[in-house]
């Protein structure tokens, strides 16, 4: 675990400064009039005269206590930025694990119980579909189409403008009816996936001698399928839970920007337009401790469901 | 039988769609009728005629024709970085698995490490202090996409090494390198096969993402991507401009989701037994 | 038998959670009270009455509220409301007092005193004096303060607080564009003194003078600005201001139709063709006015091929700046006649574009020794071709496309260009500022002063500075000269008038257009005023009906 961090952080630095050019350059040129004594001084600040392993431990020795320098935009704390935008980000993507959870299991088992069936085939289909389909392309689609032709549900933002007047229930509402796209976008490609993982694990459970076993028993074909086989099918499913943290944080990027949701994601996107190299490390290293925490859960709850870890094996 | 039929028309049907996209990228000059990058502000946002079958953009620009030369970029894109993605994994993963101990944990931590970061994420980065432009994405989109490939095929090589075949030849005295690339490279590529494959979908994925956010292929070089940049400009008036390049992405992923599922299955006939 | 229990039984399992979303789904595209309230359409005249808000759709959120620092025009935009300037703009682009009431100017045009306004309120109720506009002054001049805007306040010898409400400012030499510098937002002494401005709270939390006060700021999401009731001039009558950022412009022109937003910038394909719908008439009103600025394609006069201004006429007659006006900007803007826009009083009326005449620009060209030698369609001369690189920054489409238009018009006279579109810091530090380039397309953003000493004056050709292109003509460095030290408007005028010309016949850039701003209003909005300064200079005037107001907390 500690190796890691340490290479996170390593492969975050060195993304940023192997470059050719100071990310203090990129400070000093858009204001033309600021000259170059205060770009040496610019230099002193950031510590970028020192020999760069020096910056690196400088950067590591700061990032310790959790404090990741100042944005060059804005001059606010790093820390400070990330942490006001974090939590629109867990919650969508929370939102939208949990909606493919519950649609993907069922669609898995039920394809892989009836392999082949009419229902396999369509839904086969439909997931390929949203799998390949790019997510901003379905965003706009959705947004054309809700939100502007039947104009019933926002088209941008996670609240309304006098939210903060409103009851507790009308503010739940109101979030809620801002996430209905941006998490249905979200839901549709990781359904493609999960579900395909789904049938497949079922697949290969339901071949499993054990299965068979309980069917010659005589036991109930629904006994066989959700009691015995479901349980082992939906193991390696966890593990995709964690794995599939990444690549949720990494969807948040177009998610955000299209429907201009303020969080890590467009957060990234904009200090990439505007060079802010202290927040784009950040959040590299932010978002890699996310996707380990995400790995670690999902390791416990693997233990937690599969007793043979138990035992130490 | 009907389920096998079944399985490997998909396969055949994704493997016909990406011959038809080589053949339309390769004789994209001959297919389109106008220049991709002629402006003519007379005929901007013409819906699709006879004329200009999928219609003209904000410029006035043919996106029949824009669309054509698209497909280039996105095959290019996909198989290149893909390619590279490849390569490095194929040389990362064998050295692993063939010598095991030390070598085998710093690559296999340090590929541990890259599949921390939301790979999006990492490619924005690196974007951001390079610069984007096609090569650059092509080459970002390779070196954050190997680490898939050099697991499995350490998986492979590592079974595969102590076959007989391997250690008689050892015995012989072939070199390290010869029994990698002559034994266990071969023998074990297969499933790294499959996940180029879909690599490749996922790659001209990431690239139209890229492009839609204007970080990757630059204008007035189409894109899929771009194009569909653009279309978001005129939402409302353009329809046309938005729908097709998405469902060109669509179905060119498509394809290769479905020739990669057919491959696997192929491979893998436990499951589908 | 088992076989359709078991069918049931995972029909049923993949029906609930089916169910659960699509009735959340659908009760949540259910309207809530408050959510929805199409006004009538129908415009109301009457007396202005109080309430309501005005939410305002941006593309990037503000950086800083200092306004000394605020560069960006998203953070201008908000410190406008927030803050004032000694002196303002009228609708005739004419300066009137703000925060001051009135000026002299005296001791030979040395010294600008100051009257101020005795009756301003900060924010927070302490009373606005003379002291502020001193530490403003000295927050300017301070080397460890990152302003941009320091220029201007160098040429200040000190400033001297008379009273409360006086100031006394004294030049080091007489200096005319220095009175308008003091359109500069003035920032309280007694919350900022000791202060570091980079760190300080005050960026995110301003107290100034101005029409509307701060209230909150939800980073990448919406500032939110309450009318000042003690504001000294009367209380504006739109009670909030909300400035929303929304990173993407078909993103907001959604917003803008779901009125989610009731005003943003149009971009002319949107003010031409997405806005021309029954739909958006029945609720908006559109705005169109010139903006203060111009783009232009800037010439290396380092370079040989450059170097003769008649070469330089020549490509002027090539290309059609109509052309680039109906395709970049489908219409919305205006052939650019020089430095000055028609709407400065420093424009002279009588420098005419030249005419689309590419028959013209051969014939000069021939003149000055270019032709096709060697019949491969290109004009050469001394052997060598005439062939050149026009450079701009990726990220603008309009610049680009212009770009292609140029490229496109010279290679009907025969002269080859090359296009390249750099990244925009790439593009600024390796190519302009180190002058490495044949010609750029770029643009300046005017202001109402003139004076344009910083852009063409010989001596400010260093790396970094904004003569890159070394533009150097001793009448021109006199007049420019002669034009700062004037204070007699009807004197300056003759000499702008006379810059305008010679800029305009020694053509160091192809002047090519003026866009228009584009604006869409919602219609319930009443007592705009389209002026030559925009329309949100009388912001405190506008007004909503009682019955068509859509906020009403």
């Amino acid at each position: 675990m500690i190796p890691i961090l340490i290479g996170i952080t390593i492969i975050s630095f060195a993304v940023i400064h192997l470059a050719p050019g100071k990310p203090t350059d990129l400070m000093v040129q858009l204001k033309p009039n600021v000259d170059l004594e205060a770009r040496e001084k610019l230099n002193q600040i950031y510590g970028l005269d020192k020999p760069i392993y020096v910056q690196y431990f400088n950067w590591i020795k700061k990032l310790a206590r959790l404090d990741f320098g100042r944005s060059f935009i804005d001059n606010r704390p790093v820390m400070e930025k990330i942490s006001e935008r974090l939590p629109v980000t867990i919650l969508i993507n929370v939102l939208a694990m949990a909606i493919i959870f519950l649609f993907s299991i069922p669609i898995g088992v039920k394809s892989a119980v009836r392999r082949g069936s009419v229902f396999d085939k369509t839904t086969t289909i439909f997931v390929f579909m949203g799998f390949a389909a790019p997510s901003f392309w379905i965003g706009l689609l959705l947004m054309s189409f809700f939100g502007v032709r039947l104009g019933i549900l926002p088209v941008s933002g996670i609240a309304s403008l006098d939210f903060e007047n409103f009851t507790l229930i009308h503010k739940v509402l109101d979030v809620m009816r801002h996430l209905v796209l941006p998490v249905s976008v979200i839901s549709i490609g990781g359904l493609a996936g999960i579900s395909r993982y789904m049938r497949q694990s079922m697949l290969g459970v339901i071949s499993q001698d054990y299965v068979r076993t309980a069917r010659a028993k005589g036991l109930p074909e629904k006994t066989v399928i959700y009691k015995h086989a479901l349980g082992n099918a939906l193991l390696p499913i966890i593990t995709i839970l964690g794995l599939s943290v990444p690549s949720l944080i990494s969807g948040s990027v177009i998610i955000e920007t299209i429907f201009s949701i303020p969080g890590m994601g467009r957060l990234m996107f904009e200090s990439v337009f505007t060079r802010d190299y202290n927040v784009i490390m950040a959040g590299l290293v932010v978002s890699a401790f996310l996707t380990l925490f995400g790995n670690l859960i999902a390791d416990i709850a693997y233990a937690y469901a599969d007793p043979r870890i138990r035992y130490g094996k | 039988m009907m389920k096998q039929i079944f399985r490997n028309n998909q396969a055949v049907f994704g493997a016909g769609i990406i011959l038809l996209l080589i053949l339309v990228a390769v004789f994209a000059p001959k297919i389109a009728k106008y220049d991709p990058a002629f402006i003519n502000i007379q005929s901007a946002l013409l819906g699709p005629s006879l004329e200009h079958p999928l219609g003209t953009d904000s410029l006035g620009r043919d996106l029949f024709s824009r669309m054509i030369y698209a497909s280039r970029i996105a095959l290019l894109i996909g198989f290149i970085a893909m390619g590279l993605a490849l390569g490095v994994g194929v040389i990362f993963g064998s050295l692993a698995g063939y010598f095991g101990g030390k070598t085998d944990s710093i690559i296999m931590r340090f590929a541990d490490i890259m599949l921390c970061f939301p790979r999006f994420f990492l490619i924005l980065a690196v974007i951001a202090v390079v610069g984007p432009n096609i090569f650059n994405v092509m080459v970002i989109i390779g070196l954050t996409g190997w680490m898939g490939m050099a697991r499995l095929i350490r998986a492979e090589i590592l079974s595969l090494k102590t076959r007989d075949y391997v250690s008689a030849s050892r015995a012989l005295g072939a070199s390290h390198f010869f029994i990698i690339t002559k034994h266990l490279i071969p023998n074990g590529i297969g499933p790294v096969l499959v996940s180029f494959v879909f690599g490749v979908a996922g790659a001209i994925l990431t690239e139209a993402a890229l492009s839609f956010l204007g970080l990757g292929v630059q204008p007035p070089n189409p894109s899929w991507g771009n194009i569909l940049m653009e279309g978001k400009a005129v939402l409302g008036v353009g329809w046309w401009v938005i729908i097709f390049p998405g469902l060109a992405i669509l179905i060119t992923v498509l394809a290769f989701n479905l020739l990669g599922e057919g491959l696997r299955d192929a491979l893998n006939p436990r499951v589908e037994r | 038998m088992q076989n359709r229990k078991n069918r049931q039984k995972s029909k049923r399992i993949f029906l609930i959670p089916l169910f659960i979303t699509i009735a959340v789904f659908f009760s949540l595209t259910i309207s809530l009270p408050g959510q929805e309230n199409f006004p009538d359409p129908e415009g109301k005249t009457g007396t202005p009455t109080y309430g309501d808000a005005f939410v305002v759709g941006e593309i990037g959120d503000a950086r800083t509220l200092i306004p000394i620092l605020a560069s960006d025009s998203p953070s201008s935009y908000i410190v406008d409301l927030v803050f004032d300037g000694l002196i303002k703009y009228n609708t005739s682009v004419e300066l009137v007092g703000n925060l001051a009431e009135s000026w002299d100017i005296e001791e030979d045009s040395l010294v600008i005193v100051f009257h101020l306004r005795k009756n301003v309120k900060w924010h927070d109720g302490y009373p606005f004096r003379a002291k502020d506009v001193k530490f403003t002054y000295e927050c300017l001049i301070d080397p460890k303060v990152p302003t941009p805007y320091s220029g201007d306040f160098k040429m200040v010898k000190s400033v001297e607080v008379a009273d409360d409400y006086t100031v006394k400012i004294i030049y080091k030499e007489p200096f005319a564009p220095g009175l308008t510098s003091w359109g500069m937002p003035i920032m309280p002494k007694h919350l900022l003194e000791g202060e570091n401005l980079l760190t300080t709270e005050f960026a995110r939390n301003p107290i100034g003078t101005g029409r509307y006060k701060f209230k909150r700021w939800k980073t990448g999401e919406r500032i939110d600005l309450v009318s000042n009731h003690e504001y000294f001039e009367h209380r504006p009558y739109i009670d909030r201001y909300i400035y929303r950022v929304i990173p993407d412009s078909a993103t907001m022109f959604l917003e803008l139709e779901t009125l989610g937003i009731d005003s943003m910038g149009l971009t002319p394909l949107q003010f031409t063709r997405l806005t021309e719908t029954p739909f958006f008439k029945k609720r908006f009103q559109k705005f169109k006015y010139p903006s203060f600025g111009y783009t232009y394609m800037a010439y290396n006069l380092k370079d040989d091929k450059f170097k003769d201004k008649r070469v330089r006429q020549a490509l002027n007659y090539a290309v059609d700046k109509k052309e680039i006006i109906d395709g970049v900007l489908l219409g919305q803007g205006k052939v650019s006649h020089g430095q000055f826009v028609p709407e400065s009083w420093a424009f002279n009326k009588d420098v005419k574009p030249y005419p689309f005449d590419p028959k013209k620009a051969k014939k000069i060209l021939e003149e000055c020794g270019w032709r096709d030698r060697d019949n491969d369609g290109w004009l050469d001369k001394d052997g060598r071709r005439f062939e050149f690189t026009i450079l701009t920054n990726q990220g603008n489409d309009n610049r680009r496309m212009t770009a292609e238009i140029i490229q496109r018009r010279l290679k009907d006279i025969g002269i080859k260009v090359n296009i390249r579109i750099l990244e925009w810091s790439v593009f600024l530090n390796e190519f302009v500022n180190k002058k490495k380039f044949e010609a750029i397309i770029l643009g300046w953003g005017l202001g109402r002063e003139p004076d344009c000493y910083d852009i063409f004056h010989s001596s400010k050709t260093k790396e970094g500075e904004f003569n890159f292109i070394s533009y150097a003509n001793p009448r021109i460095d006199r007049l420019l000269i002669e034009g700062r030290r004037t204070f007699d408007l009807e004197k300056r005028k003759e000499i702008y008038n006379k810059i305008h010309e010679i800029l305009y016949d020694d053509q160091p850039y192809m002047f090519l257009y003026v866009p228009d701003s584009l604006v869409a209003v919602h219609n319930r909005f009443q007592g705009i005023k389209v002026s030559p300064i925009g329309i949100t200079y009388n912001f405190i005037d506008w007004w909503v009906p009682r019955d068509r107001q859509r906020y009403t907390y």
